[in-house]
């Protein structure tokens, strides 16, 4: 099985261990991850902010880096969504069917961390160590663009060392949104108050999701408020073991 | 606050204004979430509740791609049984028409069922310049309007006030529009209710003339549906000598069987109630019995408009439950009035749009993006409205209109990305000034970013430098 790493340019830029991490673990469960070289990002900023032409050249870089491979896997419930459910109108706005034919390819094929683990890989004990009081965002587009459903859970609650706690309102968003975190900055800020202050009632070291974008805005809420809480991506736990944690 | 929307500031400046009283974010945290928990309770005794959704988006988008066949069937079933249909292709036209009937009875005053279509095309204020008083019946509808205030959610237009602010309004206000609030009035449920009972029964036993809209028009038997909690409505159809029913030819099923899954799905999905505590449905004119003179006004309003929209056609599926606000985190937190329209929270941030166009007005422009796509309204809607790819559409939409002039900085940008994200080798340059770009975003970045959140620290190399410097974590990766 051929399996590309698809690292999202917010981790690519931001979160190189994100990514690293997703190295390590899917090498400790036998899987050999290809990078390709000449991905770049998904083309949701555009697209969600409605410029559906310029999402257009980000597409077909995309669908160049990642032909030919059995399953592409992502670290980001939030660009697997957007490569399964918006491409297809990204390309149908291009014209070009070929390009159409490549998206239709793809799209199937690319999954989220968490749905490699549990559906391709048929693992939910990937061997983790992660001895810290945490708990777990699911993102709006895992839970409901992706329907991810509880695989996170599951693998973290197979986590030796953990303590989950349990966070409510956990699926509420919380306010990042791309660019509406800046158009509507306001708005987003009080959903992200909210959620902050939820994470902080659980008593939580550690809030962890399965999106570096969400997780920026929730941490720069909290460290804002010098919470003490820190935020880190699912990879980055279920990569840890008793040899290195992190 | 004024009676009317017009002239409203883009939603980010409304919002700002609702963020900041905190007494109404308060009053609206309490409010949906206690609808929302019943909601949730009642649908989840449905077993087939998704299939019920299929069935529900199924009727209402039968309708639609027949709508002219349902239309013309409509208007023949409704002549039949003694109605007279009227066509209203914008709100004046159907304003005119209803104030002409009202005329035509020497009436100055007429009683209205609490109606959406009512207030999207101004009747109230229509009938008003023609000297004719219209009264709102239902409890919410009159607290907004002796408060001189506009609706602030679809099902619970007074959703935004309080027990002691609604006690307020009815001391200082009842008297102006009839029979005034006794002088002991407190804030108790029980006792507003009771006054306001008391000041409606003198409208109702007075009017010559009700207003309604319908929920659903049954083509193929001619009959107008109405769905209500407070009886008052069923006075309103009932009571006067004549009944006008202004009707969104989008409200239209073909057969009497369609109205079994959307009268299980409304009534869940809205009031979180098993069953509407009234249905009433009327069918033209009965002798003896009920108005001896209806009249059904079938208003288009921009619904042409919608239905030519391949994506966003599927907004007038909507049955107005206003599920969709009840979850909505941006709508809980701004409240209704940023959204500057009868229809506000997530169905109103499309169906605005798509009734009116895009590009023309600011604020229009500005509600497809008044949502973080979270999805929670796709979720939650009876009749299965994608609101979020509706959303994204809307918003290429209001792009597109602005395309051809001088590009604002975010077009720039998004081109600017667009030509980086191209080529992984341009990003790849771009990424090396990652640490500087945040060093500078944190000095002189946009405070709507920095102004209360953090920006994190930027690695020290991007992930696909450390790809090639140690082959993918093969060589030494100190």
């Amino acid at each position: 099985m051929r399996v590309a790493l698809m690292v999202t340019c917010i981790n690519d830029a931001l979160y190189p261990s994100t990514g690293q991490a997703v190295v390590r673990l899917l090498r400790r469960l036998g899987v050999e991850v290809e990078f390709p070289q000449a991905q770049t990002c998904c083309g949701q900023p555009m697209v969600n902010t409605g410029y559906l032409d310029e999402a257009v050249p980000v597409l077909r870089t995309f669908v160049d880096a990642f032909a030919g491979y059995d399953a592409v896997v992502t670290p980001s419930g939030s660009c697997a969504g957007s490569a399964r459910h918006q491409h297809s109108i990204v390309a149908v706005r291009s014209g070009d069917e070929a390009l159409q034919e490549a998206v239709a390819e793809i799209a199937p094929k690319v999954y989220e961390l968490s749905e490699f683990l549990v559906d391709v890989l048929g693992v939910t004990d990937v061997g983790a160590y992660y001895p810290h009081r945490v708990t777990y965002h699911p993102t709006c587009h895992s839970l409901r663009m992706l329907g991810v459903g509880d695989r996170p859970q599951r693998l973290l609650e197979a986590v030796r060392g953990i303590r989950l706690v349990g966070l409510p309102g956990a699926d509420e968003c919380c306010g990042f949104g791309g660019t509406f975190a800046v158009k509507n900055a306001d708005t987003s800020i009080a959903m992200g108050a909210d959620k902050a202050r939820h994470i902080r009632g659980t008593g939580a070291e550690i809030v962890v999701a399965g999106d570096n974008s969400c997780l920026t805005h929730i941490g720069g809420v909290l460290s804002r408020q010098r919470s003490g809480v820190r935020t880190v991506h699912l990879a980055e736990i279920l990569a840890s073991t008793e040899e290195v944690t992190r | 606050m004024t009676g009317t929307f017009v002239g409203m500031p883009v939603f980010p400046e409304a919002a700002r204004e609702a963020l900041a009283d905190s007494q109404l974010r308060h009053n609206l945290a309490h409010a949906t979430s206690t609808i929302r928990a019943k909601r949730a309770k009642v649908v989840a005794e449905v077993p087939d509740w998704e299939e019920l959704r299929l069935a529900g988006a199924a009727v209402k988008e039968r309708a639609l791609l027949d709508l002219e066949t349902q239309l013309v069937r409509l208007e023949e079933t409704l002549t039949a049984n003694g109605a007279t249909v009227h066509w209203a292709r914008d709100a004046a036209e159907a304003n005119a028409i209803v104030a002409g009937i009202a005329k035509a009875h020497a009436a100055t005053e007429v009683v209205k069922v609490k109606s959406m279509v009512t207030q999207e095309i101004g009747l109230n204020e229509a009938l008003a310049e023609e000297g004719i008083a219209a009264w709102e019946t239902d409890l919410a509808e009159l607290i907004v309007q002796l408060g001189d205030d506009l609706p602030s959610h679809i099902l619970v237009p007074a959703i935004h006030r309080n027990r002691a602010e609604i006690r307020d309004i009815f001391r200082s206000k009842m008297g102006a529009a009839g029979r005034p609030a006794p002088d002991d009035l407190t804030d108790e449920p029980a006792v507003l209710a009771a006054a306001a009972r008391e000041h409606l029964r003198e409208k109702f036993l007075r009017a010559k003339v009700g207003v309604s809209g319908a929920n659903f028009a049954v083509a193929e038997t001619g009959t107008l549906v109405v769905v209500e909690s407070e009886g008052n409505g069923r006075m309103c159809l009932t009571l006067p000598d004549v009944l006008v029913s202004v009707v969104g030819i989008e409200k239209v099923v073909a057969r009497w069987e369609d109205l079994d899954p959307m009268l299980r799905l409304l009534p869940r999905s809205s009031t979180g109630e098993r069953m509407n505590p009234y249905t009433s449905m009327w069918s033209g004119i009965a002798p003896g019995d009920g108005p001896q003179e209806v009249h059904v006004v079938l208003l288009d309003n921009g619904r042409t408009r919608a239905l030519a929209d391949e994506v966003g056609r599927q907004a007038l599926r909507c049955i107005r439950c206003s599920a969709c606000l009840n979850v909505c985190p941006v709508y809980e937190r701004t409240g209704g009035h940023a959204y500057g329209s009868v229809y506000p929270g997530p169905i109103g941030a499309i169906l605005n749009p798509l009734l009116k166009g895009v590009g023309h007005d600011d604020q229009i422009d500005s509600l497809p993006y008044a949502s973080s796509l979270c999805g929670a309204c796709f979720e939650v809607c009876p009749v299965r409205i994608d609101i979020p790819s509706v959303l994204v559409d809307q918003r290429a939409q209001v792009v597109d209109a602005h395309r051809g002039g001088v590009p604002k900085p975010e077009a720039m940008a998004m081109k600017g990305a667009a030509y980086v994200l191209k080529r992984s080798r341009r990003l790849s340059a771009l990424e090396r000034l990652t640490g500087l770009g945040m060093r500078f975003a944190r000095r002189f970045g946009p405070t709507a970013w920095t102004g209360a959140r953090d920006l994190p620290d930027a690695p020290g190399e991007s992930f696909r430098d450390w790809w090639q410097r140690t082959d993918g974590g093969r060589k030494d990766d100190a």
